[in-house]
């Protein structure tokens, strides 16, 4: 990688305009005249070409190099050695126990709703839809706050709570609420494209074939957006995995308790730098496989379709 | 058997769908223009789709009456629908799909529409014909009392068309059931239905059996509808007869009275081509070029300036008659049908 970024940029140019000579299929002389003009100046035509190259090369090595310097950083062996750490592994005890509770609550909740909205037309329908995406473009640090206005000792419901002996800020109910309300809106918009995408015909035909709403969303509607459903399942999950600004600060850092894989990487930045790296290369290694999971699910070839997040169609817009 | 009786409103967007009809155990074809509002029907009695007023009964039993505030949900009226492109359910088998309508009589259906052979086959997997069984099984699994099908044909190509159309002929007489379908095809409604009604911008132009839908249509558009030439002209009477001087400059002459202005009505089978103006009793002579000639089956539709005349494939080939030809259309004053225009 290193290497490349000490050629001179002219040499370069020149490179890159054989390259692109040869897949023309010129014959080597003519290319070898161009490359030899091209030292001097880029033709004009070969400009955009030469700019969308280069544009694609820095971005794909700003985007790989950090995550290859988290594995070349320190050898692999001693990597793996520090997972067996009591942070690491108390840490990712809480991460999995947080994230799967919240992932439960986000699909129990998050589907019906968006089967509601994605299949009725109300009015307020375009506000509720952009309700529930606003916590995707929050900072955290505006959800931690939130949640914290809302549920802590003296907030909204805070006192409502402590009737019940409830107290919820620095506990793992904190952690769990922090990552359902920023992993949600990924998995409820993804469920109402899906939802909506469903053929409305197979919804009536269903219906005059002596279903009832009930039977109709469990015998087709779900099954037929349930593709849809996992990517949206999966991003959630994903998102919620790496939560830390509204855990921070609604849940705290507390190692066996609120102290989530992200969380311990922070703490451990400034105490153990191997250990905060393994736990990186751990988190890596999770989201790709997420990643590899969602992509051969929704098939590798279907390169139409490269962003996963789909916006929910306003249809009453 | 129950008569279903509808009499219906539906507001449309660009009009009003006003609709009354008693349906016995008879197939009633409803035959349009595509957006007159036939599919709308259908949604009704399903209830699929609210009237804004009206009734909607089978029997005495009623489905929905916006007088008694009554209005049955679909899964509440037993109605089969099939739907235009089918709607067959893409992650069932075929049996799957028609125990969906009703477990008890699969395998009976199946092997009535014969498709015991694809009884594990996806429906992405089936042709068109296939899929229209497949439909009508299921739609007939829940055991309707009445059969709506909307547009069964327009999904299907023209080779497969002919002979699912006789098939689904007979099966409709076999079951008995009062059964309305929707189609904008003519043909496929006067082969498949004992009643043919017109629907124009929301309302019933005309309903009776297609033979008398072709020998006495009440207006131009049911005349064109059913595939009749249609010329207009200004008429005044002539001895015993009626004169048409049409638009376009030439004359014919007609046995029906009608003054003013007037649609001229010919059916195709009514005009005889002919190399030389033919010595005969055809009053009416319009000679010509062909402008355009297609087959259908052994039948040649030839166009000669706005009429369309019909022959069979040997007359057609016999006479030698091509694209640019010189030709007369013949067609006597008897066979002429005479429509005061607005």
């Amino acid at each position: 990688m290193a290497w490349r970024c000490t050629v001179p940029a002219r040499v370069l140019v020149a490179r890159v305009r054989v390259l692109g000579a040869a897949r023309r299929g010129w014959t080597p002389r003519e290319s070898k005249v161009v490359s030899e003009r091209s030292t001097k100046r880029v033709p004009r035509r070969a400009l955009f070409p030469f700019g969308l190259l280069m544009a694609t090369a820095i971005t794909g090595a700003f985007l790989v190099l950090p995550l290859v310097a988290i594995f070349t950083r320190i050898p692999l062996s001693t990597l793996v050695d520090q997972l067996g750490n009591r942070v690491v592994r108390d840490a990712l005890v809480v991460s999995l126990k947080t994230t799967l509770i919240a992932q439960a609550i986000i699909l129990l909740f998050g589907t019906p709703t968006a089967y509601l909205v994605a299949t009725r037309q109300f009015r307020g329908r375009s506000l509720a839809l952009t309700l529930i995406e606003l916590p995707l473009v929050l900072p955290p640090a505006v959800a931690g706050i939130g949640l914290f206005a809302a549920f802590g000792r003296s907030g909204l419901f805070g006192s409502t709570l402590q009737v019940f002996g409830l107290e919820l800020p620095f506990t793992q109910t904190a952690v769990v609420l922090a990552v359902a309300f920023v992993a949600s809106p990924l998995y409820v918009r993804q469920a109402i494209a899906s939802f909506e995408s469903v053929d409305q015909s197979l919804v009536d035909a269903s219906r005059t074939l002596g279903a009832s709403p009930a039977r109709t969303f469990r015998r087709i509607a779900l099954p037929l957006a349930l593709g849809g459903l996992g990517a949206g399942a999966a991003l959630a999950f994903a998102r919620g995995l790496g939560e830390f600004g509204a855990t921070i600060m609604f849940a705290g850092s507390f190692q066996g308790v609120t102290q989530t894989l992200p969380l311990a990487i922070y703490a451990e930045f400034e105490n153990k730098f191997e250990v905060a790296l393994a736990i990186g290369g751990l988190l890596v290694v999770i989201s790709a496989l997420l990643l590899v999971a969602l992509k051969i699910r929704l098939g590798w070839t279907s390169s139409r379709s490269t962003s996963l997040f789909l916006f929910a169609p306003s249809r009453s817009s | 058997m129950d008569i279903l009786t509808v009499d219906i409103t539906v507001p449309l967007r660009s009009f009003t769908l006003e609709l009354a009809l008693p349906l016995e155990a008879e197939t009633v074809a409803l035959v349009g223009p595509s957006g007159a509002g036939k599919s709308t029907v259908l949604r009704a009695i399903a209830g699929l789709t609210r009237p804004s007023q009206g009734t909607i009964a089978l029997g005495d039993e009623a489905w929905f009456s916006s007088e008694k505030r009554i209005n049955l949900a679909p899964e509440d009226r037993s109605v089969g629908l099939v739907f235009q492109e089918y709607a067959l359910f893409p992650h069932m088998s075929v049996r799957r799909n028609v125990a969906y309508g009703g477990p008890h009589r699969v395998d009976e259906l199946l092997a009535r529409l014969h498709i015991e052979a694809l009884a594990d086959a996806r429906p992405g997997q089936l042709s068109g014909g296939e899929r229209q069984r497949v439909a009508l099984a299921r739609a007939l699994a829940r055991d309707p009392r009445v059969l709506l099908l909307d547009e069964p044909l327009s999904a299907l190509d023209a080779h497969t068309k002919a002979t699912v159309r006789s098939e689904l002929r007979e099966l409709l007489r076999e079951l008995g059931l009062p059964t309305l379908l929707v189609t904008h095809d003519f043909e496929d409604a006067a082969v498949l239905a004992e009643r043919v009604g017109v629907i124009v911008d929301g309302k019933l132009a005309q309903i009776d059996t297609p033979q008398a839908l072709v020998a006495a249509p009440a207006d131009p558009f049911v005349a064109s509808l059913t595939g009749a030439n249609l010329v207009e002209g200004n008429a005044r009477a002539h001895g015993g007869l009626t004169e048409v001087i049409l638009d376009e400059g030439s004359t014919v002459y007609s046995t029906d009275r009608e003054a003013g202005r007037v649609g001229v009505v010919i059916y195709p089978w009514e005009i005889t081509v002919s190399n030389e103006q033919p010595v005969d009793s055809s009053l009416n002579h319009v000679s010509g070029p062909i402008t355009s000639l297609a087959t259908i089956d052994n039948r040649v539709r030839v166009q000669i300036g706005r009429l369309t005349a019909e022959t069979s494939l040997d007359s057609a080939q016999r006479l030698g008659l091509a694209e640019g030809v010189r030709v007369v259309a013949s067609f006597k004053a008897t066979a002429t049908r005479l429509l005061p225009l607005p």
